[in-house]
């Protein structure tokens, strides 16, 4: 890819240089908070899962290498906070079959890393978290494991953690895969 | 599975057997036997959509691609001429390339370092006096033997004589360059990536489906209930859209009838022209009256035999791999001139499409189960007879069903059965 990396590796306009991991943040929260979202992705429970996010969020799944530029080259997934709701709202429809039934799924989070601070929209500092994760799906079509690196960027809103931004680099997706319905 | 005469008897009466006027045995789609003929007979015979001239624009550039089972090299020679290399080396049949995509004037085998042109031309081989010294070896890579362009669309066969592209495309071609009428510069791109979905079904369920217009109101209700989105009434009994054969197997769903009526330009892309002022200024530019034309009729909706499918803003590239699996590539199309259009595209296009996609993963899901359901033994036909006694022919001699009508697989299975039993 011609892709500069640094450059585009934030889609989103702001800021992109990553700062000193923000100090008022402890691994502890920041673990329990993964593994909940994680929980929530697994057992499908839709509402919980979107009220995590930010208003300005990003859900961003590329394909065809960890960094190219979804605005020029098409992705897996590339969500702003209006696609994750029609998201939300159409398999909560029950009629999004690749999701109905919905995937029996459970995945293992590592590796949880500090990454650094990145400046948001609201001239607040994001936490950034590298973590690792494998998911095992079981469908009827056969079980899939899934693997790979998930950078999260976390904020503190009227006293809780928001997600703004989840970027998931599947360790496979320069290769064909199958149907991924589920909450990655 | 059941009383049809196995293959040994010969695949003529075989394909005979299993395709009737509206119906079609499910042993087709999971036979091993019958996938093993339809590669011969049709994916190394006919032209086989592979590429885009636009993923590999300048000399030298070269793109990995597959043809069927087949990994091919889709290169740029220095003179700018594009060839289809398979992926293997005249020595001891090793893959020559790797890398999915770059710009190389020749590739090297890793294995004795022999070194090709992008021509698949051999150029040397290490240690050349065990061969009797310099350019003594007559080898060099496999080539598809006939490689042709459309619109910039490149199709390969590997058949050395046959019908030509323009002749296989027939009809077909006038929707392609429907689709290059929308760029203000008459030029489509296909390349902004290809998302590749892995499809645990026959590659025919695929080919069947892209123009069924039955299915968009059920398979797709979801996403169009919760987006408030017209598509589905495109598809609907009241739609005055039609379903077409386009003859040598290509079919369309051909919604212009439905965007005339309405008589605004854009409304195919959902907008409209105030919202995309200078993409309509280059198109009345450029086609002066006719523009308003091609902006009211929009894109095309067709499915190339066997396996290109230009779905309005997205081409998909069909491609099988076994009688159960096949592998979807799907991308935006970008119309040169047309930018501000194209970052829509690969939006929607990402909503849309691909393993996470909001349309085509619930396809896919079809595509699977059905493909599930072959399996069982009773009833052993699926039945393809919708719209059977109501077509009609149209002013160009192609027979017409209603929107909803299987007009086009039928299509399908009359230029499957001549490849057939060829």
């Amino acid at each position: 890819m011609t892709t500069s990396p640094a450059i585009r590796a934030d889609h989103t306009g702001r800021s992109s240089e990553l700062g000193p991991v923000p100090e008022d943040w402890s691994y502890h929260e920041v673990a329990q908070f993964l593994y909940r979202e994680a929980r929530l992705a697994d057992e499908n429970d839709y509402d919980a899962w979107e009220a995590l996010w930010t208003d300005d969020a990003l859900y961003w799944v590329p394909s065809g290498g960890a960094d190219v530029n979804p605005e020029t080259h098409v992705a897996v997934i590339y969500d702003n906070r209006s696609r994750i709701s029609t998201r939300m709202k159409q398999v909560k429809t029950g009629k999004r079959y690749a999701q109905a039934p919905p995937s029996d799924l459970r995945r293992i989070i590592g590796n949880i890393e500090f990454l650094g601070g990145r400046e948001n929209p609201f001239g607040g500092i994001d936490l950034e978290v590298g973590a690792n994760f494998l998911a095992y799906e079981s469908r009827q079509r056969e079980n899939q494991l899934w693997g790979g690196r998930t950078t999260y960027r976390l904020r503190r809103v009227d006293g809780g953690i928001r997600l703004a931004y989840k970027k998931v680099v599947l360790v496979d997706n320069d290769k064909p895969i199958p149907t991924m319905a589920f909450l990655i | 599975m059941t009383s049809v005469a196995p293959i040994g008897s010969g695949i003529k009466s075989v394909v005979d057997r299993l395709i009737r006027p509206d119906q079609v045995h499910g042993s087709i789609y999971t036979d091993p036997a019958i996938f093993a003929e339809e590669l011969k007979k049709i994916w190394f015979t006919t032209w086989v959509f592979v590429g885009h001239e636009s993923e590999v624009p300048e000399p030298n550039d070269y793109v990995r691609k597959k043809l069927a089972t087949q990994d091919v090299i889709m290169t740029r020679d220095r003179e700018g001429e594009v060839h289809l290399l398979i992926n293997r080396c005249a020595h001891r049949g090793l893959q020559v390339c790797d890398d999915s995509s770059g710009n190389s004037s020749s590739f090297r085998c890793p294995y004795h370092g022999w070194t090709y042109r992008n021509t698949g031309e051999l150029l040397g081989y290490p240690y050349n006096k065990g061969y009797g010294g310099k350019g003594k070896l007559d080898l060099g890579m496999g080539k598809v033997p006939r490689v042709e362009s459309y619109q910039g669309f490149v199709f390969g066969s590997m058949a050395e004589d046959g019908p030509s592209l323009v002749e296989h495309l027939g009809a077909a071609a006038g929707e392609i360059d429907r689709l290059a009428g929308l760029s203000p510069r008459g030029e489509v791109a296909l390349d902004a990536g290809w998302l590749a979905h892995k499809t645990r079904a026959n590659w025919k369920f695929l080919a069947e489906n892209e123009t069924d217009g039955y299915h968009p109101q059920f398979v797709h209700g979801s996403i169009f209930g919760v987006t408030g989105s017209p598509i589905g009434a495109l598809y609907s009994d009241a739609s005055t859209a039609v379903t077409r054969a386009l003859g040598n197997g290509h079919s369309e769903n051909d919604l212009r009838p439905e965007f005339r009526s309405f008589a605004e330009p854009m409304r195919w892309f959902g907008t409209t022209p105030d919202r995309v002022p200078k993409y309509v200024a280059a198109m009345e530019k450029a086609y002066g009256d006719d523009a308003e034309r091609r902006m009211i009729e929009g894109a095309p909706h067709v499915m190339i035999f066997p396996n290109l499918f230009i779905a309005e803003i997205q081409v998909f590239n069909i491609q099988p791999v076994a009688v159960g699996e096949c592998i979807q590539y799907a991308t935006a199309v970008q119309l040169r001139g047309g930018e501000e259009l194209n970052r829509r595209m690969i939006s929607q296009s990402i909503g849309s499409v691909g393993p996470a996609g909001m349309l085509l993963a619930d396809d896919t899901e079809m595509y699977e189960r059905n493909q599930r359901g072959v399996e069982l033994l009773d009833p052993e036909w699926l039945d393809v007879r919708r719209g059977l006694t109501r077509e009609s022919v149209d002013e160009n001699g192609f027979t017409i069903g209603a929107a909803t009508d299987e007009t086009g697989m039928r299509g399908f299975w009359k230029h499957y059965r001549t490849l057939m039993e060829a």
